[in-house]
């Protein structure tokens, strides 16, 4: 693309970087989470795909090094569901609310101001789903845009 | 080609009248039918669940296996994505 189109980009690609971690890592407090900060990381990949072409993205990130984060997210989110069924006995379970560890200061009830270190697992989950969004996301609008620039695709 | 736009005249017409119907028999905005589950999770997502963000608390503990679903399904449209474009890869 023209320098123009390059240059807005490299403006943009950071901020939307960081409004998307921020969604993910405060899920639990504000609207938003893994699914929803995910996809604000991967338009901004996406846009990084637009600016510089697909070929030039696919020559730095592997997709199968994407594919095995998608995976590790997925893991890491069933990982924790059954960590809820070993130690409070129900599937999806939230053994660290309330326990007074990490993330288990429990707030007030009412209309309290936001403490990061509340919500028990959801916090994590959150963050294992951003992974797995982001991953998945990225991989698919990666290796679509690859296949369509492509000559013996075309 | 008169044959096919009368019969598409027709299907859109019985789905017009099914969809009239739907509409017609829809319950009123903001009078829910049955109260007491979000009762129950207005009430008691701060002590349980610790967070101050209740639609959280919902998606990811209340109804976590429904997460679990979509999780699945993001996962098997990688796959398929990935199966599709496999001849791209070196």
């Amino acid at each position: 693309m023209t320098k123009i189109v390059k240059t807005t980009a490299n403006i943009l690609f950071p901020f939307t970087m960081i409004f998307g971690l921020y969604v993910i890592a405060h899920g639990h407090l504000t609207p938003g989470g893994g699914f929803q900060g995910g996809a604000i990381v991967v338009s901004g990949c996406a846009l990084l795909l637009v600016a510089y072409g697909s070929s030039w993205v696919f020559d730095r990130i592997k997709d199968k090094r994407l594919a095995a984060f998608e995976s590790l997210g997925a893991i890491g989110f069933i990982t924790i569901a059954f960590l809820g069924l070993m130690f409070s006995a129900v599937f999806f379970g939230n053994f660290l609310a309330g326990s007074g560890s990490l993330f288990g200061t429990t707030p007030a009830t009412g209309s309290t101001l936001a403490d990061f270190n509340t919500g028990g697992v959801l916090p994590l989950m959150n963050f294992a789903v951003g992974v797995k969004v982001i991953a998945g996301l990225f991989v698919i609008v990666l290796v679509m845009a690859y296949a369509s620039s492509t000559k013996e695709w075309g | 080609m008169e044959k096919r736009i009368i019969a598409g005249a027709l299907v859109l017409g019985i789905v017009a009248v099914f969809f009239l119907f739907s509409v017609l028999l829809i319950h009123p905005f903001g009078d829910p039918g049955q109260a007491q589950m979000d009762d129950y999770i207005i009430t008691h997502t701060q002590n349980e669940t610790g967070t101050q963000n209740g639609v959280t608390s919902v998606v990811f503990d209340y109804r976590g296996f429904d997460t679990l679903g979509e999780a699945t399904i993001l996962f098997s449209a990688v796959t398929g994505v990935l199966l599709i474009f496999r001849r791209v890869r070196h």
